[in-house]
C-alpha cells in the first residue's frame, strides 16, 4: 500500500450503486435558541460552528447532506450528543428541521401538509426506539395491532396481521403478555413487529439495541439481518457502538458535534478515515473482518497462486487458507478473470496489524 | 492561603450586610411598637380607614343572587338528579308516586354492600385488604352509623367523578397551554388550595341554599386541585419515546392524547384520583353544615351538644370508611401502578370478572330479599351496639382522676405560653409586619416577591382584620412550631432506624387519611373548648408532614455521598451532621412548609372549639349567610399561607440551589 491508487480502490474498482434514492438531506440543520430561524436564512444555510455559538445557538444537527438508498442499511453513528438522534428525527418530521430540504422519494418531506404526513407515517414509515416504547396497558398482541388501529382497521383484520409479524419475530406464545412480562429482548422483539406491522418502505431503528446486554444485543443484530434480507427495508439505523455499525451496515454515516464527518461502507472508513477522530474509531476494529481482497490487491507479477477469491471476499474469509498455501491468492472477477493478487505477507501484515506504509516511510 | 482567604470574605460580605439591615429594621419596629402612644396608626390599623371590602363582596353577592337565580336554580335542578338516585340507592329508599300509597323501591342492602366492599378489596389488593375493607364497612353497620356514612358515601360517589372529570380536562387545558398554566391554572390552584374549607361554604350556601346539592358542589371544587395536577404531571412524565412513537405511528392529536398518552399516565392518574376522593371524604363532612347531612352533621350535632360519646363514635366511622376508601383506591393505584398481568381469555363475563360478577348477584339478591326479610333492609337494631355510654364513661373516668393534673396543665399551658404570646402577636404593628415580611421577600428572592407579600400582608390589615389575623398567626405559628418541634425528631429516628420507620408509616399513614374533624373530637373531650384544644389537635393533624419529609429527605441522600464520607473518616455522628443533614436540608424545609399550611387549614376549622381568629370570623359569617364577611375573613386566611408558602418556597430553592 505504498501508492495513491491502493489507498482508494473502491474510487475505481467497486461497483456503482444504481438504486434509486430513497430519502435525502439536503442541508438539514436544526439549530436550538432564539431567533435560529433568521440567523441561518440570513446566512444562506450557511455558518461555521463558531458562528452559531457566538450568537448563543445550539447546534445539535448542522448542514448535513446525504443520501439514503433503497433497500440499503444506512448507518448513523456517533457518540452521545453529536446529534444523530436529532438528526433521525428530522429525517421523520419528529424533530421539525431549521433549515434545510428532507427528500422522501424526491418530494420535499417539510412542505407536505399535516394530512399527508400522518398518512406517510401510518403506512410507509415505521420505527423502533431505544427504550422499546411499548405502551403498557396494552398486551403484546394489542401493542402490535396498535398502529392498525390507529388507521381504522377492523379488529380481525388488525390483529391477523398482528399475528403473522408476531410469527416473523419469533414471540408466538407470547401474545398476551403485557410488556413488564418480557425481557428486554422480547419487549423489542415487540418494539420491531410493531414498527413492521404497517409493511413500511423505510425503517428508522433509534438505538434498538443499546439497552440490552451484549449477548441478546448480538442476538438482536443477528436477527435484524436475518429479517434485512427477508424484507429488504430501507433501512437507516443509529448507534453509537462501532462494532455494531460494521456488522450491520452497507453505509455508515459518521457524526460529531452536529456534523456528519465523513460517509462511506465499513471498509472505506478503516482504509480511508477522513479525519483523526474517525481514524480512533476504526482503530480497534477487526481489520480483516472489514477489508475485502480488493483493497489488498495488488497488480500480478506472474508468480504461481495457490487459489482464487472474489474481489468482495474480506481477508478474514480466506486468511487461514492463503497462510497455509503459503502463495498469493488471484483475485477474479464475476467472468472468472484474474484483476489482481493477494499476498501471504500482506495478509500477514494486516493480521497482525503492521502497517507497511507507515513503516516503510 | 490568601486567595481563600479573600474568596471567603467577599462571599461572607453580603451575610453581614443582611443582618445589619435585620438589626435596624427590628429595631425600627421596636421604636414602633415602643412609640405605638405617639403612633397608634402604625400599630393598630386605624378603624376609620378601613377598606369596606366585605361589603362590596357582599353587594356582589347579592346581585349574582337576585341576577342569576334561573342559572344556580338550574344548576342545582340538574345536578339533583344524579345526587337524589345516588342518595336513594345508597341511604335513602326510592319513592315513586306521592302520599301514603307511594309505592317504595328499597335501597341496597347493607349486607349486599358489606359483601361488594369484601369482594372490591378481594379483587384488587388479595385477603389482606379484603378483609380491611369489608371490616370497616361491617364496622359501620354494627354501630349503628350506616344510613349516615352512606349519605356520605352517595355524596362522595358523585362527587368524585365530576371532580376527575373537571380536573383531567383541565389538566389536559394546563399542559397543552403552557400560558394557561402559569396565567389561569396555577395561581387558580393555589388559591383553592390555600382557602380554607370554610370559605367555600359561604358563597355555596348563598347560591345553592342549604342542600345537599350545595354540599356537593363546595365538595367537588374542593377537591378537584390534586387531580389537575395529577393530570399535568403525569401527562409530562410520559417518555418522550411514547410521544415520539405516537406520532410515528400516524396518531392524530386526539388519538394521541386519549390512546397513548392517558392510558400510559394512568399510574399517576390514579393517584390523584386517590387523593381526590381524600379530599372528597374531608369536605363532605365539613360540608355537614350547609345541608350534606351523614357523617359529619352527626360529629356537629354531638359537638354542639357536647355529647363526646355520641361524637367519638360518629367520629369513629368516618375514620372507618376513610380507611376503606383510601386503601381500597390506593391498591387500585398500585396495581396500575405494578402493570397489567396476562390471563387466560375466557368468553364469559364471570370468569372474566368474578368479583364484579358476584358482587352484583349478592347485591341484587340482598336487596330484592330486603322487600321481605327486614334484617336485610335495615341493620337489625339487635345486632348493632352503641359504644358512646363507653367513651363517656372514660371520659368521666379520666376528668374525675385527672382533672386536676389535666387543668393544672391546660392552665399553665395558658398562663405562661399562650396568652404571652397572643398579647405579643395581636400588638404586633402591622405596619411592621408589612415591612419584615416584605424586606424578607426581597432578601430571598427580589423585588417581586417583596412587593406580593407585603401586599397580601397589608390586605389583612387594610380590611380591618388585623388583631383576628395575628391571633391566627399566633395560633398557627405555635402549633406548626410544637408540630416540628415533635416531628423532624421522629422523622430523623425514622430515617436511621429501619424498624422504627415501620412502626411509623402506618401511623402516619392513617394520621393523613382522617379527616381534620376528627381531631378535634378527642381532644375536645379531654381538654374542653378554647385555645389549648386548638392548638393540640392542630398539632396532632399538621405533624404528619414534618416527619414524611425529615425521613424522606435524610433517606434520599445519595449513598455514594454516604461511603464517601465514610471512606474519608468521618464518624456515624459526623456523618450525619456534616454530610446527611444539611444535604437532606431542603427536603425538611419542604415538610416544615407543608406542616404551616396544614396548621393552617386546621385552625380555622378549630373555630368550631371557640378560638377567637379568623377562623371565628368565617364560622360566624356561616351561620349568619354574611358571604362578604366571610369571603373576606378566608381570603386573609388564603393570604397567610400564600405568605408563608411562598417565602419558605424562596428560602427552599435558594437553599437548593446552593447545594445544586
Amino acid at each position: 500500500m505504498t501508492d495513491k491508487t491502493d489507498r482508494e480502490p473502491n474510487a475505481a474498482g467497486a461497483p456503482k450503486d444504481i438504486r434509486p434514492i430513497k430519502l435525502a438531506c439536503r442541508n438539514v440543520w436544526k439549530l436550538f435558541g432564539s431567533n435560529a430561524a433568521n440567523f441561518i436564512r440570513e446566512r444562506d444555510g450557511k455558518a461555521s460552528m463558531a458562528d452559531v455559538t457566538a450568537a448563543g445557538l445550539v447546534g445539535a444537527v448542522r448542514a448535513v447532506d446525504l443520501e439514503i438508498r433503497q433497500g440499503e442499511i444506512f448507518i448513523i453513528m456517533g457518540l452521545s450528543g453529536s446529534g444523530k438522534s436529532t438528526l433521525v428525527r428530522c429525517m421523520s418530521r419528529l424533530v421539525e428541521p431549521t433549515h434545510g430540504k428532507v427528500e422522501f422519494e424526491g418530494n420535499d418531506l417539510l412542505k407536505i401538509s399535516d394530512a399527508a404526513l400522518i398518512e406517510l407515517r401510518r403506512h410507509r414509515m415505521g420505527m423502533v426506539f431505544q427504550n422499546f416504547a411499548l405502551l403498557p396497558h396494552l398486551n403484546v398482541l394489542e401493542n402490535i395491532a396498535f398502529p392498525l388501529g390507529i388507521q381504522g382497521q377492523d379488529r380481525a383484520t388488525r390483529e391477523a396481521r398482528a399475528r403473522e409479524v408476531i410469527e416473523l419475530v419469533g414471540l408466538r406464545g407470547r401474545e398476551h403478555f403485557y410488556p413488564r412480562e418480557l425481557s428486554g429482548g422480547q419487549q423489542q422483539r415487540v418494539g420491531i413487529a410493531r414498527s413492521l406491522a404497517t409493511k413500511p418502505e423505510i425503517w428508522f431503528l433509534d438505538e434498538p439495541f443499546s439497552a440490552l446486554d451484549p449477548l441478546i444485543r448480538r442476538e438482536m443484530q443477528d436477527e435484524l439481518m436475518r429479517l434485512q434480507t427477508m424484507l429488504h427495508k430501507t433501512i437507516v439505523f443509529i448507534t453509537h457502538d462501532f462494532d455494531e455499525a460494521i456488522r450491520l451496515a452497507d453505509r455508515i454515516a459518521i457524526m460529531k458535534d452536529g456534523e456528519v464527518i465523513q460517509i462511506g461502507t465499513p471498509e472505506e472508513l478503516v482504509v480511508n478515515p477522513a479525519t483523526d477522530y474517525v481514524a480512533e474509531f476504526t482503530r480497534d476494529v477487526d481489520r480483516a473482518k472489514v477489508i475485502s481482497a480488493r483493497s489488498l490487491m495488488r497488480a500480478c507479477d506472474g508468480s504461481e497462486h495457490g487459489g482464487t477469491v472474489a474481489p468482495d471476499a474480506k481477508i478474514a474469509s480466506f486468511s487461514a487458507g492463503i497462510v497455509a498455501a503459503n502463495k498469493p491468492f488471484a483475485v477474479v472477477n464475476g467472468t472468472g478473470k484474474p484483476i489482481g493478487e493477494v499476498t501471504p505477507q500482506a495478509v500477514i501484515d494486516l493480521l497482525a496489524g503492521v502497517d507497511r506504509s507507515k513503516a516503510g516511510a | 492561603m490568601t486567595v481563600t482567604a479573600s474568596a471567603s470574605e467577599t462571599r461572607s460580605r453580603p451575610i453581614q450586610v443582611w443582618l445589619l439591615v435585620w438589626v435596624f429594621a427590628l429595631a425600627a419596629v421596636l421604636v414602633v411598637f415602643l412609640l405605638q402612644d405617639r403612633l397608634p396608626w402604625a400599630v393598630n390599623y386605624p378603624a376609620s380607614a378601613v377598606v369596606p371590602v366585605a361589603d362590596w363582596v357582599s353587594a356582589l353577592m347579592r346581585w349574582i343572587k337576585s341576577n342569576l337565580s334561573w342559572l344556580t336554580r338550574s344548576i342545582t335542578a340538574v345536578l339533583g338528579v344524579p345526587l337524589d338516585f345516588a342518595l336513594n340507592l345508597l341511604a335513602k329508599n326510592f319513592k315513586i308516586g306521592h302520599g301514603a300509597d307511594a309505592y317504595i323501591l328499597p335501597r341496597l342492602s347493607w349486607v349486599g354492600v358489606c359483601a361488594a366492599a369484601f369482594l372490591a378489596g378481594h379483587a384488587v389488593g388479595g385477603r389482606k385488604l379484603s378483609l380491611l375493607v369489608g371490616g370497616c364497612f361491617l364496622y359501620i353497620a354494627l354501630f349503628g352509623q350506616w344510613t349516615s356514612a352512606m349519605l356520605t358515601l352517595a355524596l362522595i360517589s358523585i362527587a368524585v367523578p365530576f371532580c376527575i372529570v373537571t380536573g383531567l380536562f383541565a389538566g389536559i387545558w394546563a399542559w397543552r397551554k403552557p400560558w394557561a398554566e402559569r396565567l389561569v391554572v396555577s395561581p387558580a390552584l393555589d388559591l383553592m388550595q390555600t382557602i380554607p374549607t370554610f370559605a367555600y361554604l359561604i358563597p355555596m350556601l348563598l347560591l345553592f341554599g342549604n342542600s345537599p346539592v350545595s354540599a356537593m358542589i363546595a365538595t367537588a371544587i374542593f377537591a378537584t386541585p390534586p387531580m389537575v395536577r395529577a393530570t399535568m404531571l403525569g401527562l409530562s412524565r410520559v417518555p418522550s419515546e411514547i410521544d415520539d412513537f405516537s406520532e410515528m405511528a400516524g396518531c392524530t392529536a386526539r388519538q394521541k392524547l386519549w390512546r397513548v398518552l392517558l392510558p400510559s399516565a394512568r399510574p399517576t392518574l390514579m393517584i390523584g384520583v386517590n387523593q381526590v376522593i381524600m379530599l372528597a371524604l374531608n369536605m363532605v363532612i365539613i360540608a355537614s353544615m350547609i345541608g350534606a347531612g351523614g357523617l359529619g352533621y352527626d360529629v356537629l350535632l354531638a359537638l354542639r351538644a357536647l355529647k363526646v360519646g355520641e361524637a367519638m363514635e360518629a367520629g369513629l366511622a368516618i375514620v372507618a370508611l376513610a380507611i376503606a376508601l383510601d386503601r381500597l383506591s390506593q391498591a387500585i393505584a398500585h396495581s396500575q401502578a405494578k402493570g397489567h398481568v396476562h390471563q387466560a381469555i375466557s368468553p364469559s363475563l364471570w370468569r372474566r370478572y368474578p368479583n364484579l360478577t358476584l358482587a352484583i348477584a349478592i347485591l341484587v339478591v340482598t336487596t330484592l330479599l330486603g322487600l321481605f326479610v327486614p334484617a336485610f333492609a335495615a341493620v337489625p337494631k339487635a345486632i348493632t351496639f352503641t359504644t358512646a355510654p363507653l367513651w363517656k364513661a372514660a371520659v368521666n373516668w379520666v376528668t374525675i382522676n385527672f382533672f386536676d393534673m389535666i387543668e393544672a396543665f391546660r392552665v399553665a399551658l395558658i398562663l405562661n405560653l399562650l396568652n404571652p404570646l397572643r398579647a405579643f402577636c395581636e400588638g404586633f404593628p402591622w405596619l411592621g409586619a408589612v415591612f419584615l415580611l416584605g424586606l424578607a421577600g426581597y432578601q430571598l428572592s427580589g423585588f417581586r416577591l417583596a412587593v406580593l407579600v407585603a401586599a397580601l400582608t397589608a390586605f389583612c390589615a387594610i380590611t380591618g382584620l388585623w388583631e383576628k389575623t395575628m391571633a391566627t398567626v399566633y395560633l398557627c405559628g405555635i402549633s406548626a412550631f410544637i408540630a416540628c418541634l415533635i416531628g423532624i425528631p421522629i422523622g430523623l429516628m425514622a430515617s436511621r432506624s429501619d424498624r422504627f420507620e415501620k412502626i411509623v408509616t402506618p401511623v402516619i399513614d392513617t394520621l393523613q387519611v382522617l379527616p381534620s374533624f376528627c381531631f378535634i373530637i378527642p381532644v375536645v373531650m379531654l381538654f374542653r373548648v378554647g385555645d389549648v384544644t386548638a392548638m393540640i389537635a392542630t398539632i396532632a393533624f399538621a405533624v404528619v408532614p414534618a416527619i414524611r419529609y425529615t425521613n424522606h429527605g435524610i433517606r434520599q441522600v445519595p449513598p455514594a455521598l454516604i461511603e464517601a464520607a465514610k471512606v474519608s473518616g468521618c464518624t456515624p455522628r459526623q456523618t450525619f451532621f456534616r454530610v446527611q443533614l444539611p444535604l437532606a436540608l431542603p427536603e425538611i424545609m419542604l415538610g416544615v412548609n407543608q406542616t404551616i399550611l396544614m396548621a393552617l387549614a386546621m385552625i380555622i376549622i378549630c373555630a368550631m372549639v371557640g378560638t377567637r381568629d379568623l377562623g371565628q370570623e368565617v364560622f360566624i359569617a356561616l351561620s349568619k349567610a354574611d358571604s362578604g364577611r366571610g369571603i373576606v375573613a378566608g381570603l386573609a386566611i388564603a393570604f397567610i399561607g400564600i405568605v408563608a408558602d411562598r417565602l419558605f418556597g424562596a428560602w427552599t430553592a435558594k437553599a437548593r440551589a446552593r447545594l445544586g
